[in-house]
């Protein structure tokens, strides 16, 4: 059984305790501990507004949480969190091969000015005051002429 | 590629298109009347390699009012980034960070 890391974002709605906010954490930490995970972290994002209405509510709670472990672990929470009613919506992800690929293509793009710095007879990385500075004039968002969609 | 029309098979397919065709190609001779700014990637542009469903405000501008995604032929995004850009746009939804539509 391998060990992935996933991420799991879930909605409480906004009217909720901070105990109610607590118990789920706490039974979502009791499953993962037992089918031998770990919870990473933690990130309570508060309250936001919602972008559609679920059923009545406007706002909701968001939870995200960074777990490592098994599949069948994820299957399992996935299960629970469906049945639970406290929870208006949830996601899980799977995040470390994302997170892998996103590690690769930035080393490798480093590597590559690096070598090409060198080639050219420069130090390898950039110094203070070199290149082109960044221009405010190029930041306004008119970049998409949207017409038609 | 001024426009779609790469796969326009089967003539008769409604939608009115005949006339329209022509136009185009007219358009086309006379190498791009109106100036148009190139379009980049702004993922490559910006080097984001990381298209995530938490970030809002990156997603923002490819989702317009409607709700819909921001096709690549008007945002410019390379084929790598739209499908990556797809994904985060679709897990957004799911957790109402981004409208599914709205009128």
């Amino acid at each position: 059984m391998s060990v992935r890391q996933y991420e799991l974002v879930y909605i409480l709605p906004p009217d909720s305790t901070e105990q109610q906010v607590a118990e789920v954490h706490d039974l979502i930490a009791a499953n993962v501990t037992r089918l031998d995970g770990q919870i990473e972290r933690t990130e309570p994002w508060g309250r936001r507004k919602l972008a559609y209405e679920i059923g009545p509510l406007k706002e909701g709670f968001y939870v995200l949480e960074v777990i490592n472990g098994s599949g069948e672990l994820m299957k399992e929470l996935d299960r629970r969190l469906k049945v639970l009613d406290q929870v208006i919506r949830h996601l899980v992800v799977r995040s470390d091969e994302e997170k892998k690929v996103v590690d690769r293509t930035r080393t490798k793009r480093q590597t590559n000015s690096e070598r090409r710095r060198v080639k050219r007879g420069l130090p390898p990385t950039r110094q203070p005051g070199e290149g082109r500075s960044m221009e405010p004039d190029d930041m306004d968002d008119d970049r998409f002429d949207v017409g038609e969609v | 590629m001024p426009f779609g029309q790469g796969r326009s098979g089967g003539g008769g397919g409604g939608r009115g298109r005949g006339g329209d065709k022509k136009a185009g190609d007219k358009e086309k001779g006379q190498r791009r009347p109106m100036f148009r700014r190139r379009k980049v990637c702004k993922f490559c542009a910006d080097k984001i390699d990381d298209i995530n469903y938490k970030d809002v405000k990156l997603l923002g501008p490819f989702v317009p009012e409607r709700g819909k995604i921001l096709p690549r032929r008007i945002s410019g995004t390379c084929a790598m980034h739209q499908r990556k850009l797809q994904t985060a746009i679709k897990r957004a939804r799911q957790l109402a960070l981004i409208p599914y539509v709205t009128d």
